[in-house]
């Protein structure tokens, strides 16, 4: 068991995962200097017209975004009952108070949740862990070391899982299950972090008599290239970044979030 | 294609001490193995087979990591220094897959070494073909059996040309026809290189060894021909419990109960399965099964890796609800209880059912080994007097005695093995499971347990093992189940 899954199928699936994650940076980024509905909704709308184009499922993208759709309108919904007031008030109760600002802010709050939330997601599910590292290392230039030894301890995740599931049933065995619920969670949060650490060891060693961190120059079993569409799919995402900021500057909407 | 130039090994008086140990893991070892020898490695436990291991394939680390005495070379030099040259396959399948694609987890090695893409994948093809692993590069390692994680670590080790073949214990965790098909692959694609196996299991390895070493707390006990070794010293090997090919076999000395002892669990269509993360019904491994457990009778549970004997034994035992079937207690274990197991509360099954895990580590709670066995009295609600009773005898009878105050996680495998035995039993459950218990114990250990779970069957207690150990079969078990008779099918290329 490891993970996380790619869809290796879908279309976006072909893009270097550099190029993919450059994109979504691009996007993300601009999203977090301004707080406004104008630039979330035009690049919202960009997005949502572009899904089509990954190639992903419908299903799968219900799957993996419903949770995020669910806390975008909870936090919106928070923002409209206690945001900082401003404008015209339509109704206040304790502090609960609805205003022009709170409602403004909720909406921008809640377009920006979905259209950052969705590309990454996007990003997440069509993107192999290897393929990212070997992009990170070879094009990027992050050090093999680290990169190489985060994408092994990725896939001690799927086993620590199963690991807890062991502890419980043990310490049910052992007649210790019935109480003390806070307490057990605490000791056996311990134990699974004396068995992590422990395979994380086992795995170095494993690593290390394979020659990992020899002197020599290392070299690649998977070369990591950029082509042209790559670029393309980052220019894209910067005309979509540069678009949204230039129509809610245009607007009047754009609000650093520090002057907020 | 060429094989590497094989690798000599000379140690001169070399000695290692873990860091943060009092005692020396190797000690005073002297010893030459010529460049294509064939050795077998032997030792009991905690005789410091895995630090030599470790130190020949150069990953024992520096100073901060322990002491060195005398000198280990290899071709001449330092391990460390001539990476690659010494190629290391370890025990435990799940901790060397790397990668999560086959192909790329055989490339790691090469990668790491530096050599040229084409000439990589090249070897890689060549690699999984010498060890039999018929599956394409871009197949999921996790989706592997663990026969097949073994050959896959193999054949990462091969495809860097090591002139040093180094296995410790390689089939330790397999199944009886997959330990085979690993040895035959490593005899197979070893070429002429330098191969040093450690492995209990002498028999399977003794036959195609040129040389056996035995190493003792204090340098080399035996060391010369197979024949000769285990001929001239086979007793003196089998009581520091080194396992003798061809050594008189342990049989159960007491009487068995007959086949009208009272039944206390039985199964009818029983499945079992676990649930995986985050889906509602549970996988299901084994099915179609129907056993008795009785009082006084012993029964094991065998059959290949992955056919779900240890979800059979965690189901038996209460941790796991039947995925379809029937599982009832009866008579007097389920008493004043209803009659499902998996129903129970925690505290209920401690007298009724006791289990023993196959990785002791999941099943330590204490920071002491006199507490760990106070765990379950405690959890009866006990009195201190009460408690002294149940734990000190059973202290003494494990030879576990002048270890009471020492922490149950720094304990050598065959003491912690004792250990988790002898806390299940500090509650005198009726029917006792265990998962494996004698797996990777040296001979000593071994006679021990055998002896020890033979006793409490005699005391009255039902007791379930699952096991690969077809000795253990042999001594102990009046019934056998033998379940899940296909093995894992490989994926063809």
């Amino acid at each position: 068991m490891s993970l996380p899954i790619a869809d290796p199928a879908a279309r976006i699936s072909s893009f270097n995962p550099v190029a993919k994650l450059a994109a979504t940076m691009v996007m993300t980024l601009t999203l977090l200097l301004s707080i406004d509905p104008v630039s979330a909704g035009v690049m919202l709308a960009f997005v949502l017209a572009a899904l089509p184009f990954t190639g992903l499922g419908a299903r799968m993208l219900w799957l993996r975004t419903w949770p995020l759709l669910i806390a975008a309108v909870l936090g919106a919904a928070a923002t409209v009952l206690y945001g900082r007031p401003s404008g015209d008030s339509y109704l206040q109760w304790g502090l609960v108070q609805v205003t022009d600002g709170s409602l403004q802010l909720a909406l921008a709050i809640l377009l920006r949740v979905l259209a950052i939330a969705l590309p990454a997601v996007v990003l997440l599910s069509t993107t192999d862990p290897t393929d990212l590292a070997d992009g990170l290392s070879q094009l990027v230039r992050l050090p093999a070391r680290f990169v190489l030894g985060a994408l092994a301890g990725l896939r001690l995740v799927g086993l620590l899982i199963e690991d807890w599931r062991e502890l419980s049933r043990a310490r049910r065995a052992r007649g210790v299950a019935d109480r003390g619920r806070l307490r057990r969670f605490a000791g056996q949060s311990f134990a699974l972090f004396v068995l992590a650490i422990r395979r994380g060891t086992k795995l170095a060693t494993a690593m290390e008599a394979r020659g990992f961190g020899a002197s020599g120059a290392r070299t690649w079993a998977r070369p990591s290239v950029l082509r042209p569409r790559d670029a393309v799919l980052v220019l894209i995402a910067a005309a979509a970044a540069t678009a949204s900021a230039t129509v809610a500057l245009a607007a009047g909407a754009w609000t650093f979030v520090w002057a907020l | 294609m060429t094989g590497p130039r094989p690798a000599a090994v000379t140690a001169s008086g070399w000695g290692w001490r873990h860091a943060g140990r009092r005692r020396w893991a190797v000690r005073n070892l002297d010893l030459s193995v010529p460049p294509g020898q064939r050795v077998l490695l032997l030792g009991a436990s905690g005789a410091g087979k895995s630090t030599l291991m470790r130190g020949m394939a150069g990953v024992l680390g520096d100073q901060e990591d322990g002491e060195q005495t005398g000198s280990l070379l290899v071709d001449g030099r330092p391990p460390a220094q001539v990476r690659g040259r010494a190629g290391l396959v370890l025990q435990d399948p799940d901790a060397q897959v790397v990668l999560a694609r086959v192909g790329d987890d055989v490339a790691f090695g090469c990668e790491n070494l530096g050599v040229p893409r084409d000439e990589i994948w090249r070897r890689v093809d060549a690699s999984l073909d010498a060890v039999g692993l018929q599956v394409a590069r871009s197949h999921p390692s996790s989706q592997l059996s663990g026969g097949q994680k073994q050959r896959l670590a193999l054949a990462g080790v091969l495809a860097m040309r090591p002139g040093l073949l180094l296995l410790d214990e390689p089939t330790a965790n397999l199944d009886p026809e997959g330990a085979v098909e690993v040895r035959d692959a490593v005899l197979a694609a070893a070429g002429e290189a330098t191969l040093v196996v450690v492995e209990h299991r002498v028999e399977l390895w003794a036959a195609f060894m040129d040389r056996v070493i035995v190493l003792g707390e204090d340098g080399l006990i035996a060391d010369g021909a197979p024949t000769e070794v285990f001929g001239r010293l086979a007793e003196e090997l089998g009581a520091a419990g080194v396992w003798v090919p061809g050594a008189a076999a342990w049989r159960s000395p007491r009487p068995h109960a007959t086949r009208e002892a009272a039944p206390l669990l039985a199964a009818e269509g029983l499945a079992v399965g676990r649930r995986a993360a985050g889906s509602r019904m549970p996988r299901i491994v084994a099915s179609g099964i129907s056993l008795t457990v009785a009082e006084g009778r012993a029964l094991a549970v065998t059959g290949p890796n992955g056919a779900g004997k240890s979800t059979l034994a965690m189901t038996l035992a209460g941790l796991l609800e039947p995925a379809a079937g029937r599982l009832r207690a009866t008579g007097p274990l389920s008493a004043g209880l209803g009659p499902e197991p998996a129903r129970w509360r925690s505290r209920q099954l401690l007298t009724r059912i006791g289990m023993v895990f196959q990785e002791p580590e999941h099943q330590l709670l204490t920071g002491r080994v006199r507490d760990e066995l106070a765990v379950g009295p405690r959890a009866l609600g006990l009195d201190d007097a009460a408690i002294a009773e149940r734990v000190d005898p059973l202290l003494e009878r494990l030879r576990l005695g002048r270890l009471a105050a020492v922490n149950p996680f720094t304990l050598s495998g065959g003491e912690k093995r004792r250990l988790t035995v002898a806390a299940a039993l500090a509650t005198r459950p009726r029917v006792l499971v265990l998962d494996e218990p004698t797996y990777g114990q040296d001979a000593r250990t071994w006679r021990e347990l055998a002896d020890l779970i033979d006793e409490v069957r005699y005391a009255g207690t039902a007791v379930v093992f699952v096991t690969h150990d077809r000795e253990l079969v042999d001594a102990l078990a009046d019934d056998c189940l033998p379940i899940g008779g296909m093995r894992v099918p490989e994926a063809s290329r």
